[in-house]
């Protein structure tokens, strides 16, 4: 889909005291058509992306959680099962990694990155710099990591990474106020522009919390306007479309409310936000798991999938792939095999369901376990 | 799925409505918090014939013929073939359009003015009938003329807001069940329209289509970056356009305005008047492309105005939208005033006898778009070889 033409020589905005001249086009620079072509590509029929990029202090309550210390050493070998997995390119186009992940080797001393690339996996890099507490609103956070992002976009992609990601959070419970709302549509779109020109796509990811005992129609509400404000700054910020790929929570209750929903009705909310709110140019919509369980954020994905979407609508799942695999793995050097097997069969799961055609039977149920944390930070 | 030309749900539905308002609206006090507004899916009991009478005016092979020049407007038309502006010749005009044969096979909708809307034919039936019988469905232009923003370079806000909603219920009433409203921004010379021209007429937009919506009428939606003087690049254009309508959807969300209840009326990105004109498939590349980064899937129709195009470049770019995006979420259609009644005006020439043929131009052209909708339009035109057809913007109030 690409239709880049020659950047236009100029426009001028009008006023009445000086003539300046300004970028009259959405990003058309060098990195244009190797944006859209990654996008793309990380967007392809069956395939979604891998959420590996847990900061090191997340990583290490997953290590915990089995057992293991928090060393470099661990998560290397942790990390290193997952881009090892033989085979996982034929579900996964693109693992988002940590940076310490980004310019670690496996112990065999190939690099990490070199790994993916051998799988066809692309490299993204997560670039924020965490949820920090917003002043003056309710309790509210805000994302940083605008200072000095350019410089870093760089270096990662001499590094190799060619896709970035950057999580900003709205917490219904907390109001939201127009205030946070405004800044996390903010953060991403200045990211999302100084990514592009660094020759990253960037992924746009505002998370609706799942925590709280809203109903759908409050998340749908909140949704729409998150994402109404979001696509209003990106274009602002001239932000190519054709470039970005989006990581949305689904629609669905809060955690704590008394209803749950079923996949028919979370794809049914899920679908009507998106064509509300989503341009077609985008090519693709990754959603995030967000303390969904495995199974649930597979059965959901298959549901949106039932009939033709105007873009690619998949997954960009951490938890809901990696839960199995941490279980199984337990640490152990014989219990590498069977876990990456564990972890081709979830990323399989969602692979199909990414083309509408998951089949639920013989799945276990640990698969079924929810993950909810009430207050999750990461 | 069936247009409704129902009559309007009774009182009791409209006081559960009024009641959830004021519920919602308590709420919104709690300082800013982010809530939805009143004319929400759930809470407008127009909802669900908003929904089903927008897509049924934008369905496949069908479009809008746009016929509500204001009195002074028409009045001009019927000047260039000798016909002087009275309210028996503009009946006899639009009598000649509405009833023309087979006219409803190709049009889903008529946009009238005011005075048309109220207007019978010479045999005394009302207009909103004989349209009925077509199957098309009566529009209604509601917005009362251009102003000039002051400190600006000749750029216009569209009034039309005071007393809107109660126009609305009337003209509901009438049988009108979609509505129309103009606005109009400026490029020229290279210079973008400024922020103030883009605001005011965003927000103008956004809006008119909530009283429209709230009063159970299809809201136009027309944001027209007008084709202006100047050797711009189609490319500036496309650009233009982008902001324009990144501002107004960004405001219809705002604003709560239903997007499966709309439908859109841009302009198709074309270089300015002074720079060579640009292939159909050149247009079609930059107007698909700037559809695609800025309307959401649920805009149900993208009505294209003909604005200065010939009618023949009007079919010709229509069909090459079909061309460069066969798989379109919403229809790529037309909503044409000159570029149907131009060869239909001058064939008629305000002469009795001519009135089955200047029908038949009608329909020709109403069948060419309709094909050229269809991505099957193959020639030869009906009206070949036209140049530009341009008007000059005017300013003031309806009716003057």
């Amino acid at each position: 889909m690409s239709t880049l033409s020659a950047r236009p020589t100029s426009a001028v905005s009008r006023s009445r005291r000086t003539t300046v001249t300004v970028q009259a086009a959405a990003y058309n620079g060098s990195y244009a058509e190797e944006l859209v072509a990654t996008a793309n590509k990380i967007a392809s029929p069956g395939k979604g992306i891998l959420a590996m990029d847990e900061s090191n202090a997340t990583c290490g309550k997953r290590l915990e959680s089995i057992g293991l210390e928090n060393t470099v050493e661990n998560r290397q070998a942790y990390r290193e099962l997952l881009v090892t997995t033989p085979g996982l390119g034929q579900y996964i186009s693109g693992a988002i990694l940590f940076e310490e992940t980004l310019y670690q080797d496996t112990r065999k001393g190939t690099s990490m990155v070199a790994e993916l690339n051998k799988s066809g996996l692309v490299p993204g890099i997560k670039v924020d710099k965490g949820l920090h507490p917003f002043a003056n609103t309710n309790g509210e956070s805000w994302c940083a990591g605008l200072d000095g992002l350019a410089q870093r976009c760089a270096d990662y992609y001499k590094q190799g990474a060619r896709f970035a990601k950057w999580r900003s959070v709205v917490s219904i419970p907390a109001g939201p106020t127009s205030i946070a709302v405004r800044d996390c549509a903010y953060g991403l779109a200045r990211y999302a522009a100084i990514a592009q020109n660094a020759g990253l796509v960037p992924i746009v990811e505002p998370e609706i919390l799942l925590d709280g005992e809203h109903d759908i129609d409050r998340t749908l509400e909140v949704a729409e306007m998150t994402w109404a404000e979001t696509f209003k700054y990106l274009a602002d910020n001239n932000v190519l479309f054709e470039g970005i790929l989006l990581k949305p929570s689904m629609v669905t209750p809060g955690a704590e409310h008394p209803k749950r929903s079923t996949p028919e009705e979370v794809a049914s909310y899920t679908l009507k936000m998106l064509r509300r709110r989503v341009p077609p140019a985008v090519p693709g919509i990754m959603f995030l798991s967000g303390g969904q369980s495995e199974l649930e954020s597979t059965l959901n994905l298959n549901a949106m999938n039932q009939s033709p979407n105007p873009w690619h609508v998949s997954f960009s799942y951490a938890r809901a792939l990696q839960n199995t695999v941490l279980k199984t793995w337990k640490g152990e050097e014989a219990n590498v095999q069977i876990a990456q097997e564990s972890l081709l069969k979830r990323a399989k799961a969602n692979s199909d369901a990414q083309l509408g055609k998951y089949d639920a039977s013989g799945e276990s149920a640990d698969a079924a376990k929810g993950m909810f944390e009430k207050g999750y930070t990461y | 799925m069936q247009a409704s030309l129902s009559s309007r749900p009774n009182i009791a539905c409209r006081s559960q409505f009024a009641a959830g308002a004021a519920a919602t609206s308590k709420r919104s006090r709690c300082s800013s918090v982010v809530v939805a507004g009143l004319a929400t899916e759930k809470d407008n009991p127009f909802a669900e014939e908003l929904k089903a009478n927008a897509k049924h005016i934008s369905r496949r092979g069908r479009g809008i013929l746009a016929s509500d020049e204001s009195n002074a407007t028409t009045g001009k038309r019927l000047e260039t073939i000798g016909v002087d502006n009275t309210e028996d010749n503009r009946r006899d005009w639009r009598q000649l359009l509405y009833t023309a044969p087979d006219l409803g096979n190709y049009i889903s909708g008529a946009i009238m003015f005011e005075e048309t809307l109220y207007q019978k034919s010479r045999e005394g039936v009302q207009f909103v009938d004989l349209l009925k019988e077509q199957g098309i469905l009566p529009g209604i232009k509601v917005d009362t003329g251009l102003q000039v923003l002051p400190g600006t370079d000749g750029e216009t806000t569209t009034q039309g807001l005071d007393n809107l909603g109660a126009r609305c219920e009337a003209y509901y009433k009438q049988g009108a069940r979609f509505a129309k409203w103009r606005a109009v921004l400026k490029i020229s010379e290279g210079e973008g329209p400024s922020s103030q021209a883009i605001l005011e007429n965003a927000h103008g937009l956004a809006r008119y289509a909530q009283i429209a919506q709230q009063n159970g009428l299809v809201p136009i939606v027309e944001p027209e970056v007008t084709l202006g003087p100047g050797a711009y690049s189609i490319e500036e254009t496309a650009y233009w356009s982008e902001r324009v309508y990144s501002h107004v959807m960004r405001l219809l969300n705002e604003y709560d305005v239903l997007l499966e209840g709309i439908l859109l009326k841009p302009n198709m990105c074309l270089p300015g008047l002074d720079a060579p004109s640009a292939s159909p498939a050149e247009v079609a590349k930059y107007t698909v492309r700037t559809m695609m980064r800025t309307i959401p899937p649920s805009v149900p129709g993208i009505h294209f105005l003909s604005g200065g195009m010939s009618e023949e470049e009007s079919t010709l770019n229509l069909q090459a939208l079909q061309d460069a995006c066969p798989n379109s979420p919403w229809s790529l259609t037309f909503s044409y005033g000159r570029a149907l009644q131009s060869a239909t005006l001058k064939t008629w020439q305000g002469k009795e006898e001519n009135w089955g043929k200047a029908q038949a131009i009608l329909t020709a052209l109403a069948k060419a778009n309709s094909e050229a909708q269809l991505g099957q339009y193959k020639g030869p035109h009906p009206a070949p070889g036209g140049g530009r057809i341009l008007q000059a913007l005017r300013f003031g109030g309806a009716g003057k």
